[in-house]
């Protein structure tokens, strides 16, 4: 059973891409078939992610790889393979259901949408890429992959193609990750020069294994900081994070699976994955790219919790808080806790899934409105959708004993308690701890508590929800469209919508039992040995630490935001301008990448004016002076020179035009003279 | 080898595909076609390929060249304003042709005989199709399938619009 | 005298370049179809070639890979033909130096 699943192990991918396949060539108009298929093919990885789950638990420490030669060269065989070990069947079973949830949601999110059948099929794609990054047992297969993944999310974020911040954001996501992609490029490359090989288990010859660490030596180092680079434009991290915001413009089933629970947590994957790489050589478990790792993340998650604080669209304060959460993740893997870190992830996933959902479930019921200045007093009018939003909130601020979330955030703490460079990651982390509550308790008091902000929204009473609740969305939309001034009716989602909540928000709380210090099964499933159940572990000065700072974080957003608008924003005016313009770097990028190409296009045109120029008029100065030229040479010489450039341009372009007559024999009988070329050629030098 | 049977064949082919190539009606040409094919199905035959020489006479004189003659039907309506070769055509044509034969006489190694073999069974070419070439058996089904629902699509499409 | 290896290379050869010349020099778009064909079956006369007097004719890779051109060739003579009856039907000519609307 368990060999069967190993080897078969590229069926968990391949299930949801065939599905996406067979979506994108069926008629757009079958909206059913297409959603059918995409959740089907997701129920079906998801039950082979379990099957491939279920071996790993017998044994500690699994890991079965299977390799196999994709094609030869010459003398040298590339070789690829994929493993099931801990890790990768954690992810899977994280990813599937997750996505499950997520697809489920989308049906009922996108019911309006005239694209319907196309966002199941990238969704599935996406779901395939993703899994595929999983169970790679090569960097080839893994970096394949995660390009596949980042094309699904450019595709999905540019999803509403006809606006244009879309495409724009879908733009600037491609670029930005392509930069740190090359990065990993270049790292691979120089991986394959050392190692020879880019399988990462070989039954002792792949590159993570001691014969390959060994060969790689002392460049390890310049290798995980180049890898590192594709995490940290994959993963939002400083100073690549700009693009992650900004891919809030997809749909929010979209923001949930990619920009949130999967796809942003696949460069913390890779860390871990490579996890040997960054370690070789270390002294105290510390090593200068795990230094890297932890200066990054800790600046990533401190920047991005503050400017989350000042954020007004409830998808971006979840956006940044996702960068935030990623960044603690980086520190865990940093400091050495490899495991927290996972946990982190895995748990990380469901809820802030669940987040994205509920804010997705907001958005829908208030008719596409973002801007939480604009709503309040939701809870009754979306009593599902704010409990599970609550308990979201929960996991997310930390809160022990019940939600994962704060039992992962411990593990993470504790690592950092223990790391021997410096204390400071350890309390700039307690500090994160504060802030994240803080904008949590905002954030849920701007959306669900008070009164009802935008007047549109107050004609619904709870009496009233369920007629709204059965109300369709497409008869409120034509009401919208049809009345001169707008009537809104905020209404709860429908069933579709709501279930995965409730499924995400049950995964959130019963992940947690199995992450307490009492019985931290999984976290001694991930690093291979067996779990002991020690109730007096759960009584911890640190654990009362936390709670105490959770309960004080939400207490002072409580304090402080209880009066709305914002005090914040009036006690601080250039602190809160400074945080809601994303520390302005998005501008300085403007102000440096940019402009310094602007700056030598025109040192190039300067260069061109009056260098090139000025030698020119020199000669023709000298000329001029010799007497041999007359005094219009200047203007005539040089006019006539650029008619001539001018000319001979247009000629050139003539010339070439005229070899493109369209005609086929002429590009035929070009084809047969470049190959009689190539055959002289050929026969001379042989 | 009999060399009268390869200089009788080699003349036939050559002949046949001249007058492919240059015979100004279409119908004529399509005819020499079929024989130039003939003559490259015999010297298969010569060669020891007699399944390949079969093969080459079922689809190109069985088929291909009955499809041309149905194709030249379809579209007989228009005059065949032919005018005058295309010497640049021909002169890229020969150029190649002088490449060629420069190399072949250049290569020394190519003046060999032909080795004793055993024939060559359908049923050694049927087990090699079943077992070390499956693949790309199975592809060239596919591709095959593709090809006739593709003709099919072209032709059906263009009448639908039409009326 | 036996037929050597380059009397039958020479042949494909001349196949060859008759179905260039067919292809380059007439007008109509059958003819182009007819050269190419001719082409390819130079090509089938130069697999078999190589294979029988090959040093290993035991081995029918040069019959197999003659076999799938034929194939190959079939299906491409299918598409062309019906292309051509698509383009006649389009523009009312088979003449292929009056298609140039890929003009540059």
């Amino acid at each position: 059973m368990s060999s069967w699943i190993v080897t078969n192990l590229w069926l968990i991918p391949a299930v949801p891409l065939g599905a996406s396949f067979i979506i994108l060539s069926l008629v757009n108009s079958r909206r059913r078939t297409a959603a059918a298929l995409a959740i089907i093919g997701q129920i079906v990885a998801f039950v082979f992610a379990i099957t491939a789950f279920l071996p790993t638990l017998y044994l500690p420490g699994f890991r079965a790889i299977h390799n196999f030669t994709w094609f030869t060269f010459g003398d040298q065989a590339l070789r690829i393979g994929w493993m099931l070990d801990p890790l990768a069947a954690a992810m899977m079973v994280m990813i599937t259901l997750v996505g499950l949830c997520i697809f489920v949601f989308s049906v009922g999110y996108m019911a309006d949408d005239k694209n319907f059948s196309r966002f199941f099929s990238y969704l599935s794609f996406f779901s395939g890429a993703m899994l595929g990054v999983v169970i790679a047992n090569s960097l080839l297969l893994l970096f394949v992959s995660w390009e596949l993944v980042g094309l699904a999310s450019y595709l999905l974020i540019g999803f509403w193609i006809e606006r244009p911040s879309a495409a724009a954001a879908a733009r600037k996501a491609f670029i930005t990750t392509r930069i740190g992609d090359l990065g990993f490029f270049l790292g691979m490359l120089w991986l394959y020069h050392n190692s020879g090989t880019l399988l990462f288990y070989d039954q002792g010859r792949g590159c993570l294994e001691n014969a390959g660490l060994l060969a790689i030596g002392a460049s390890a180092t310049f290798i995980a900081l180049l890898i590192f680079c594709g995490a940290v434009g994959k993963s939002g991290q400083f100073p690549l994070h700009v693009w992650l915001p900004d891919a809030m413009e997809g749909p929010t089933p979209v923001s949930a699976l990619i920009h949130a629970a999967t796809m942003v947590a696949a460069g913390v994957f890779l860390v871990a994955r490579v996890y040997p790489l960054f370690s070789l050589g270390a002294v105290n478990g510390v090593t200068p790219s795990l230094t890297v790792v932890v200066s990054v993340g800790v600046v990533t998650a401190l920047m991005a919790s503050l400017i989350a604080l000042a954020q007004f669209d409830i998808k971006r304060i979840l956006a940044y808080s996702t960068v935030s959460q990623l960044g603690l993740m980086m520190v865990s893997l940093g400091v050495g806790g490899v495991a927290a870190g996972i946990m982190h992830l895995i748990a990380h996933g469901f809820f802030k899934a669940l987040l994205f959902l509920g804010a997705g479930s907001v958005i829908h019921g208030l008719h596409h409105e973002q801007d939480i200045r604009k709503m309040g007093g939701l809870r009754w009018i979306m009593p599902v959708t704010f409990l599970t939003y609550a308990i979201g909130m929960m996991n997310l601020s930390g809160v022990p004993f019940f939600f994962s979330g704060g039992w992962t955030k411990e593990e993470i703490l504790h690592s950092t308690a223990h790391w021997r460079v410096s204390p400071l990651p350890h309390y700039l982390m307690l500090a994160g701890v504060i802030l994240t509550a803080l904008y949590m308790t905002r954030q849920i008091i701007y959306v669900f508590l008070g009164s009802a902000r935008n007047t549109d929204f107050q004609s619904v009473r709870p009496a009233e929800s369920h007629s709204a609740e059965a109300a369709t969305t497409t008869e409120n939309i034509s009401v919208v469209r049809t009345d001169q001034r707008p009537v809104f009716h905020a209404h709860e989602s429908p069933r579709v919508m709501t279930m995965p909540l409730i499924v995400l928000a049950l995964c959130s709380i019963l992940f947690a039992f199995v992450l307490t210090p009492a019985w931290p099964w999984f976290h001694a499933y991930l690093n291979g040995e067996p779990a002991r159940v020690d109730f007096t572990l759960l009584i911890q000065p640190m654990l009362f630490f936390s709670l105490a700072l959770v309960a004080g974080g939400i207490g002072l957003g409580w304090l402080i935001y209880r009066r709305i608008p914002d005090p914040l924003a009036r006690a601080r005016p250039g602190l809160f301008r400074f945080l809601e313009n994303k520390m302005w770097v998005d501008e300085f990028y403007e102000q440096t990448v940019i402009t310094f190409s602007r700056i030598l296009a025109r040192l190039a045109d300067w260069l061109d004016r009056y260098f090139w120029d000025g030698l020119v008029r020199l000669f023709a100065g000298i000329g001029q002076a010799l007497g041999v030229l007359s005094k219009g040479f200047d203007d005539h010489g040089i006019n006539a020179g650029v008619d001539e450039t001018m000319s001979g341009t247009r000629g050139f372009g003539r010339l070439i035009a005229a070899a493109h007559s369209g005609q086929i024999q002429t590009y035929l009988g070009a084809i047969a003279i470049g190959m009689l070329l190539l055959l002289v050629l050929y026969a001379w030098l042989g | 080898m009999n060399s009268v049977a390869f200089l009788l064949i080699a003349i036939i082919t050559l002949a046949g595909a001249l007058a492919a190539a240059t015979l100004p009606r279409l119908i004529h040409a399509a005819l020499s076609l079929v024989v130039a094919f003939v003559g490259v199905a015999a010297s298969f035959f010569l060669l020891g390929a007699e399944f390949v020489g079969l093969v080459q006479v079922f689809v190109y004189v069985g088929a291909v060249a009955v499809l041309i003659v149905f194709t030249i039907l379809l579209t007989r309506r228009e005059v065949t304003g032919e005018r005058g070769v295309n010497w640049g055509g021909a002169i890229v044509a020969l150029a190649v042709f002088g490449g060629l034969l420069w190399t072949i006489f250049k290569t020394k190694s190519l003046a060999l005989a032909a080795p004793q073999i055993e024939p060559l069974t359908v049923k050694r070419i049927g087990e090699a199709l079943m077992t070390n070439y499956v693949w790309p058996l199975q592809c060239i089904g596919l591709v095959l399938t593709a090809a006739l629902i593709g003709a099919l699509v072209l032709v059906m499409e263009e009448k639908r619009e039409e009326r | 005298m036996t037929p050597t290896l380059q009397l039958f290379l020479i042949i494909s050869t001349a196949l060859f370049s008759i179905g260039l010349l067919a292809a380059l020099s007439r007008r109509h778009a059958i003819f182009i179809l007819i050269g190419i064909e001719l082409m390819l079956a130079a090509a089938n006369l130069n697999f078999i070639a190589f294979w029988r007097f090959s040093p290993e004719p035991h081995q029918p890779t040069g019959v197999l890979v003659a076999i799938f051109s034929i194939a190959i060739a079939a299906a491409e003579a299918a598409v062309g033909l019906a292309l051509v009856i698509a383009i006649y039907r389009h523009y009312h000519t088979t003449s292929v130096d009056k298609l140039d609307q890929l003009k540059g």
